[in-house]
């Protein structure tokens, strides 16, 4: 067992509290809301009404309206007021409703929070936490579907998560308000009620069914920066994040390929050596996420990998990713790399 | 006037053709400058509500223009904020060592000793008079333009001065753009040089401090330009929402870059008429009017200090020098601009005034100026001990890849191993790293 499947905290819970991805979540805010009065949990509809996906459901009611409120519709100005709250000592979990939303945000994102520890020298910094849904799958339309992950992963001084199950949802949560960096939590919307195996056509599977929806009670850390194991096998190495951890898992599993399957859960930083390990066991490599294709995130896992492992490697580095248009309402499963895609990627990559 | 379009689209249909309206200044380059439309009203007719007043019932305030010096160089009405002779010497004092200090640090750009400098000449009141309506520790969240209020706190000239030559005693590591300052210590938030940014911060700060059941309040300075930004729009929003304790002053100076204020709206309406529509307290000031200028900022002060609501204020006032080094105003308009502003100058202004009230004379006053220009020339000195930019007296190099997060990650002790690899490859024989 490789170091990064250890639980990083030790837990002693009962092992029969389990919860979907959204009630982890809202565990995680409810329990650094009462830890950290600095702590403040704001965006569009998450006070009253708990927000469109209940991720902050009864939050305002427990811990008061000066702590969890509702904000006006302006992206820039939650991302504004936030970078504010924190040169001021709150540590600001601002949600953005829908990751499509985020790019009136950006110029507060990515010119203010991010360069704020440095262009200060460290007198002013912006340790928030921005939650926001992503990516596809729920007939959302190309305006609430879109996984811009690799838009942040490039700005200097911005860290981005993203977890696959329950268990880290809640543990890379509460590590990323701990921070004091700005950090972007991308949460697969898909997935919110349970794990996707990529079939679309098959019935949902509750997370309950799933050994990582037992989420202990109270505070645990997942230290940011550090991949998860899925699955281990000799036969090929598979790096995927959110949904498509689900999707690679189940691809594998009805294939019967013995693959190491990594969620890298944070892309920046990324867990180097996790990847490098496994590569170079493996020789094979495929990278798998639901964006769009040119300059995504795979791009650099593909460079990365293909810099540090190229005479170990037995077959060129492969991706699956979206295809590089909008995500189109109608025709979203044509869009979503699912199991098709995903499986034509492997034999490829295995017959080499 | 708008421009004639062209009218071959439109042939052979009797609609009314449409206009494009694209604003033009009254004066170009060459032209006489004449401000007799320009409607400065007098120095005390304007009523003072009280603080605590709805927004709409101070409508009219947001129009004309709170002015307090008159033409005879003596207070008027309501607005006085009946400051002793030495607070008013004090003023004069930090708005003659600002303007020494822009004069000299022009110079040493020219002289090739840093990048970048920008004067704040003419407008001096608009930020060291505010300021010193101001508490200490209230939290302000300047443009690129309030060097003064920095004077005015007492943050020390040498770290200006470093931070300008980006060199080894710099503060910010030599990473900003000249006079992009910062002063935690001096509850000066770091200056972005992105525009408009700073003003929803300034919204969230106040509401940190008001989540908090702080006393301290937030105020924050924009040109009339940046305005136009979005961040503007947010920051008015969330303000009134929230009622933050907060103060939105906007420097309207005439001109952002080349372009004259009505590229932000001026040609149809007042800065400061935009708080009406946010239900915000809205007041219209001389900026060059430094008695006004203390009396609104206190105003807007003690208004949020008592959860009274949010205040924009207009400072009206012209930027009478270029924008920054980089720029050069004679080619987009009339130099009579300056010299016939009818507000003047905000320094000979005060001087006048406590002239006037027999507690000055110009001999003090050349004597202040002497020793504001021998203060300057003296740090200036020991400034330069530090280095100026380009001459290697800059922060150790391992500093460059620091604070981008709070932890060097991996990818990020790569890159600055190949950085130092590259510097011993160039400086074969060991440079200071």
């Amino acid at each position: 067992m490789s170091e990064a499947m250890q639980k990083e905290t030790a837990v002693d819970a009962p092992a029969e509290r389990r919860l979907n991805m959204i009630e982890a979540i809202n565990d995680a805010l409810g329990i650094m809301l009462d830890r950290d009065p600095d702590v403040i949990v704001m965006g569009e509809d998450v006070g009253y009404f708990g927000g469109v996906f209940r991720a902050t459901a009864g939050l305002q009611e427990k811990f008061g309206k000066t702590r969890v409120f509702d904000t006006p519709i302006s992206e820039c100005g939650i991302i504004g007021v936030a970078v504010g709250m924190g040169a001021y000592g709150l540590r600001p979990v601002p949600e953005i409703q829908f990751a499509d939303y985020i790019y009136p945000g950006l110029d507060q994102l990515i010119s203010e929070a991010a360069r704020l520890r440095y262009r200060s020298a460290g007198e002013f910094i912006a340790p928030m936490t921005v939650r926001s849904p992503f990516g596809g799958g729920i007939f959302g339309g190309q305006t609430h579907s879109q996984s811009p992950e690799a838009i942040f992963a490039h700005v200097s001084g911005l860290k981005t998560v993203i977890p696959a199950t329950p268990y880290d949802a809640k543990g890379l949560l509460i590590s990323a308000i701990e921070d004091n960096d700005p950090v972007i939590f991308f949460e697969p919307k898909r997935i919110y009620n349970g794990p996707f195996s990529g079939y679309y056509d098959k019935p949902v599977e509750p997370w309950k069914k799933h050994k990582d929806s037992i989420v202990p009670e109270g505070h645990y850390r997942i230290p940011l920066g550090k991949a998860r194991y899925v699955t281990e096998g000799d036969q090929l190495t598979i790096l995927a994040y959110g949904t498509m951890v689900h999707v690679v898992e189940s691809v594998c599993r009805t294939k019967g390929v013995e693959a190491d399957v990594i969620d890298l859960r944070t892309l920046v930083p990324i867990d180097i050596e996790t990847v490098e390990n496994s590569v170079k066991k493996t020789g094979k490599c495929l990278i798998v996420h639901e964006a769009t294709r040119t300059a995504g995130f795979g791009a650099e896992l593909s460079a990365l990998v293909t810099e540090r492992c190229f005479y170990h490697l037995e077959a060129p580095v492969e991706r699956v990713t979206g295809f590089d248009t909008p995500y189109p309402h109608s025709l979203e499963w044509a869009f979503f790399p699912g199991p098709v895609r995903i499986g034509e990627a492997i034999d490829k990559i295995l017959s080499e | 006037m708008a421009d004639r379009p062209d009218t071959r689209s439109q042939a052979g249909s009797n609609k009314p053709a449409l206009a494009l309206h694209v604003p033009e200044p009254k004066y170009r380059p060459g032209d006489s400058v004449d401000y007799s439309d320009l409607d400065i009203g007098e120095a005390g007719g304007q009523p003072r509500p009280d603080e605590a007043c709805d927004p709409k019932d101070m409508h009219e305030l947001a129009f004309g223009l709170v002015r307090v010096l008159g033409e005879d160089n003596k207070a008027h009405g309501p607005w006085d904020p009946k400051l002793d002779p030495e607070t008013l010497r004090a003023m004069l004092g930090h708005m003659a060592l600002t303007r020494a200090f822009d004069e000299r640090m022009f110079r040493g750009q020219r002289q090739g000793k840093t990048s970048f400098y920008m004067k704040c000449t003419g407008e001096e009141a608009t930020s060291i008079a505010s300021s010193m309506a101001l508490a200490a520790d209230d939290m302000v969240f300047p443009s690129y333009r309030q060097q003064g209020i920095l004077i005015q706190r007492g943050y020390p000239l040498i770290e200006m001065i470093n931070q300008i030559y980006s060199n080894k005693g710099d503060k910010l590591k030599g990473r900003q753009l000249p006079i992009m300052y910062s002063s935690r210590d001096h509850s000066f938030f770091s200056i972005s040089g992105n525009l408009a940014t700073q003003t929803p911060q300034a919204v969230g700060w106040a509401m940190a401090s008001a989540i908090k059941g702080d006393s301290r309040i937030a105020a924050t300075w924009v040109g009339e330009g940046s305005t136009a930004e979005g961040d503007f729009h947010s920051a008015c929003t969330f303000a009134a929402v929230y009622n933050a304790p907060v103060i939105l002053n906007v420097v309207n100076n005439q001109w952002a870059i080349s372009s004259f204020s009505g590229f932000a709206g001026a040609e149809r309406t007042t800065f400061a008429a935009r708080a009406l529509g946010y239900g915000l307290a809205g007041l219209r000031v001389d900026g060059n009017d430094a008695l006004a200028c203390y009396a609104a900022e206190r105003w807007a002060a003690n208004r949020a200090r008592a959860n009274a609501g949010p205040t924009l204020i207009e400072f009206f006032t012209y930027r009478a020098e270029g924008h920054s080094t980089s720029d050069d105003p004679t080619g987009y308009r009339s130099a009579q601009e300056r010299t016939e502003w009818p507000l003047g100058d905000p320094v000979m202004r005060l001087k006048n005034h406590l002239i006037a009230l027999g507690e000055w004379d110009e001999e003090r006053q050349d004597e202040m100026d002497r020793k504001a220009a021998e203060k300057v020339r003296e740090t200036t000195k020991q400034a330069e001990a530090n280095g100026i930019l380009g001459h290697g007296l800059h922060h150790p190099f391992r500093t460059m890849f620091e604070d981008v997060f709070e932890e060097l990650p991996w990818h990020l002790k790569e890159q600055a191993e190949q950085a130092i690899k590259e510097r011993e490859i160039k400086f074969p024989g060991g440079l200071k790293l």
